[in-house]
């Protein structure tokens, strides 16, 4: 049991998708002007991620391995990804117009997002159990959440800030992205034996 | 002063607010002088915070001292009184006492020099009429609260009616440094406030009065202390001497220890705040009948050659006052109020209203010259500050255009006092900010509320216009339906008259 | 060949067939969105933003093919609340905002015609065939309807005079930069 503890700690900050391993950026840049567009954006990756890998791991298990379709398997991916963003999509349309409105198109976007897909390959590289997958996504989706949220806080507090003028913007939020990454490096001390 | 008092002294202080040098004396310590008679007055229709009075006397009419000139309107609204004798010259503008410098209307009384007041009753004893009656009458004196934020003193009991009142706040803090009215008329005229602040008491039903008095006046503090020694409800409290130690909430809190919500009234605590003046008036109003129109004003500033304090009718022109003190130099800037919270004008043309406490001409070495630097994030302005907000977020909110967020951080509860703005080590204008954000978001408010009431217009419009075209049809049906009946009428009258006619020829055939 | 060109086929329909009825399912009838921005349009149906009426215009926005800065009665305010909304941004030095205008009657052209009445979506006019008219201040939003209706142009538009009750403090000027 511990083992999965282990693991959501290890995939949300010592290897933090987007701080540590660089995936997902597109929406981290562009979603994280306001907390609740960031919040709304994580959540929907959040869901986009499990249920895409989930159902990808699946499909890689019992049908891909067994008819040894190895090579379909970027194509399947990104199908299954897809749908699972068009599905998305809806659902956020019909109960949160707003937040729709919000996200524009980094909400059709999250296909795109290669954290999705690079979670969904990773889960078949390192040969994961279903359950397994399951933390591992959800515990990375997490951290994405986390980083953009903690990310999009420190945004709203430098729109408030005298940044020099040639820094104001873009500039200032790659300086501070930088800085948040070194910060995250500091989990990789951490020690769980 | 031992180290170790001086630590208790500390200890027992608020934790909030400045320390400015007072410079209020040596104005403080000349009694009050009485100002001549000036040629001219100009007394505005709106000295009182509500809506503006009426005015209710014509250009050449003659009018006697404390005739009533323009009467209130609406519900928080007070008269306004002739302060001398003469005939009405003008109705119009003149510049206003206020930061913006437009103008308002005034009523221009000039002065037939005979100084004649109107016949009124005075009641033998004030204290043998009905706590309404009392408020009735302190409402067409016309007594607003003289402290500065003129809010109709009548309302106010009014409003203090509807929830338990047990104290009477007197305040006689006055913490804005150069003024000393409040002293003033204390020292001179102790017994005749002490008198208002129990007439107050009786109109409002309060088991006691608390008089705050700050403790560097220890003359005013001796002279109420004597002439409140045969009234035991009336408890003079010396306080610290602390800027704003005069806003009613600070006081309040140092005095009951209870603090007012910040959506409330004192009047929700059961307590009620008036300003030593106030007293005064009322008990001039009660006493002699006569309205307010003059009061204490005081002139003050490095560059006036007299200062101290004046008895003025209401509607002189500052210009007039200066006039009577002398000036030593060119003052370098006129200040309405004290130099914490008044208002800077431009010129002296500007008339004395029931608020106006002093004016102030300070010489060059008085004013501060520096630029407005970055903010350094020292954190001065949140110690100082009297209501605990955190002035430097707030300010930075503001001038990102995030009014929102300012009001989150509690923008509506600052009241203005300038601390903040006077701490500050690189001079930020903070509460500059403040006044514009406050300005910003009551004109949202505004037109939010306008918007609201044009879309019931709107809506009203196409419902009226709906049965209209609706009356307008069924008139057209019910026409219709006449004349197809007067037809109808008409054509069975004729089947009719022709069946009588044929049935006629018919007898006549057959007879 | 086979297996590869079947199973991705099969794929392809579930999720196809997945999709359809999630469409069906959480199918949005009409624009949530567009009918929360239409209450908070002034609703006077003014036409000043040149589109017919204020739902139509809320639609427009709601679709983004409209800007927040469109209707002018509205002004700055709405326009903030409406970026609020709709969580974009918008540089508020643009917008025209003459401030807020009411329409005034000039008495000695004005020929009593009862036109621009009849145009009026508030009823802020009032007045009589051939009596001279009058723009009842707090309900006049400043759309400008009965400026073209008026034959003798005694009707014009003009910023709402700044009193002492409605003047605000200016913004300070920014500190000089570190």
């Amino acid at each position: 049991m511990s083992e999965y503890f282990f693991l959501l700690i290890t995939t949300a900050l010592v290897n933090n998708v987007v701080m540590v391993k660089f995936l997902g950026l597109c929406p981290f840049m562009g979603v994280s002007k306001r907390i609740d567009s960031a919040l709304g954006m994580g959540l929907a990756t959040t869901f986009v991620i499990v249920l895409a890998a989930s159902v990808c791991w699946n499909i890689e298990h019992w049908l891909l391995a067994p008819l040894g379709l190895g090579y379909l398997r970027l194509l399947t991916f990104i199908l299954v990804i897809a749908a699972v963003v068009q599905f998305t999509e809806m659902v956020v349309h019909k109960m949160a117009p707003s937040l729709y409105q919000m996200l524009g198109i980094y909400l059709p976007l999250i296909a795109t997002n290669c954290a999705v897909l690079g979670l969904a390959l990773i889960n078949i590289q390192e040969k994961h159990s279903f359950v397994t997958t399951v933390i591992y996504d959800f515990g990375s989706a997490l951290g994405f959440t986390l980083a953009m949220v903690m990310f999009a806080g420190m945004r709203e507090r430098l729109s408030l800030a005298r940044v020099p003028a040639v820094f104001t913007g873009a500039p200032i939020a790659f300086v501070l992205a930088s800085l948040m990454s070194l910060a995250f490096m500091g989990f990789s001390g951490l020690n769980f034996k | 002063m031992g180290l170790i008092e001086k630590f208790l002294h500390n200890l027992k202080a608020p934790h909030w607010g400045v320390h400015p040098d007072d410079h209020k004396r040596p104005a403080a310590d000349a009694p009050i002088r009485v100002l001549p008679l000036p040629a001219r007055l100009y007394v505005p229709l709106q000295q009182h915070v509500g809506q503006a009075a009426r005015p209710i006397v014509l250009v050449g009419q003659k009018v006697l001292k404390g005739q009533l000139i323009g009467e209130p309107q609406g519900r928080i609204s007070a008269p306004v009184h002739a302060p001398t004798s003469g005939t009405i010259t003008a109705i119009g503008d003149i510049t206003a006492p206020h930061a913006s410098g437009l103008p308002f209307d005034a009523i221009t009384i000039t002065s037939d020099g005979l100084d004649q007041a109107i016949e009124v009753d005075v009641p033998a004893d004030p204290f043998a009429l009905s706590p309404t009656e009392i408020t009735n009458l302190i409402a067409a004196a016309g007594i607003v609260g003289l402290g500065g934020a003129t809010f109709p003193a009548s309302v106010k009991m009014a409003l203090g009616k509807r929830s338990e009142i047990t104290t009477l706040i007197v305040n006689g803090g006055e913490c804005e440094p150069y003024l000393s009215c409040d002293d003033r008329v204390m020292r001179d005229h102790a017994a005749d406030v002490v008198d208002g602040v129990r007439l107050m008491m009786y109109g409002m039903g309060a088991k006691e009065a608390l008089v705050g008095i700050e403790d560097n006046k220890p003359e005013a503090i001796a002279a109420m202390r004597k002439a409140a020694s045969h009234f035991p409800k009336v408890k003079i409290r010396p306080v610290p001497a602390r800027y704003p130690m005069g806003s009613d909430r600070q006081l309040i809190q140092t005095l009951t220890g209870k603090e007012v919500p910040s959506d409330c009234r004192a009047a929700d605590v059961g307590v009620i705040v008036n300003n030593v003046n106030t007293a005064y008036c009322v008990h001039r109003a009660l006493r002699f009948g006569e309205p307010l129109i003059r009061r204490i004003v005081t002139i003050n500033g490095g560059a006036v050659w007299q200062p101290g304090n004046l008895m003025v009718p209401i509607g002189t022109l500052a210009a007039d006052l200066f006039e009577f003190v002398g000036l030593k130099s060119e003052p370098a800037r006129l200040v309405m109020g004290g130099p914490m919270m008044g208002t800077v004008i431009s010129h002296a043309n500007i008339p004395v209203v029931k608020g106006t406490s002093g004016f102030l001409a300070l010489s060059e070495e008085e004013i501060p010259h520096s630029e407005a630097g970055p903010c350094i994030r020292c954190g001065n302005c949140t110690s100082v500050c009297p209501i605990g907000l955190l002035p430097l977020e707030m300010a930075a909110r503001v001038r990102a255009g995030d009014l929102d967020g300012a009001s989150t951080m509690g923008l509506s509860d600052c009241i203005s006092c300038g601390c903040c703005s006077y701490i500050c080590p690189s001079h930020i204008p903070l509460v500059q900010y403040f006044s514009h954000a406050k300005g910003d978001l009551w004109a949202q408010e505004r037109s939010k509320l306008k918007m609201e009431a044009a879309k019931k217009l709107a809506v009203d419009r196409a419902a009226r216009l709906e049965r209209e075209a609706k009356e307008k049809a069924e008139a057209a049906a019910r026409r219709k339906a006449e004349r197809d009946a007067a037809k109808a009428a008409e054509a069975a009258a004729k089947a009719a008259a022709a069946a009588t006619e044929s049935t006629a020829t018919t007898t006549e055939t057959v007879s | 060949m086979l297996a590869a060109v079947t199973s991705l086929t099969a794929l392809g329909a579930i999720l196809g067939c997945g999709l359809g009825v999630a469409a069906r399912k959480f199918a949005v009838e009409g624009d949530p969105l567009a009918d929360e921005i239409e209450a908070m349009m002034p609703g006077s149906n003014c036409g000043q933003c040149g589109m017919a009426g204020c739902s139509a215009v809320a639609k427009a926005i709601a679709e983004g093919s409209a800007t927040v800065t469109i209707c002018p009665p509205g002004g700055k305010a709405l326009a903030t609340a409406l970026a609020a909304k709709l969580g974009i941004s918008v540089d508020l030095g643009d917008v025209v905002d003459s401030g807020p205008q009411i329409a005034q009657v000039k008495e000695e052209i004005c020929i009593g015609c009862c036109r621009c009445m009849k145009a009026c979506p508030t009823d802020a006019v009032v007045g009589a065939a051939k009596q001279i008219h009058n723009v009842i201040r707090e309900a006049c939003t400043g759309c400008g309807s009965c400026v073209e209706r008026c034959p003798t142009e005694a009707i014009t538009l003009r910023p709402v005079p700044v009193t002492l009750q409605h003047w605000v403090w200016p913004k300070p000027e920014i500190e000089a930069e570190a």
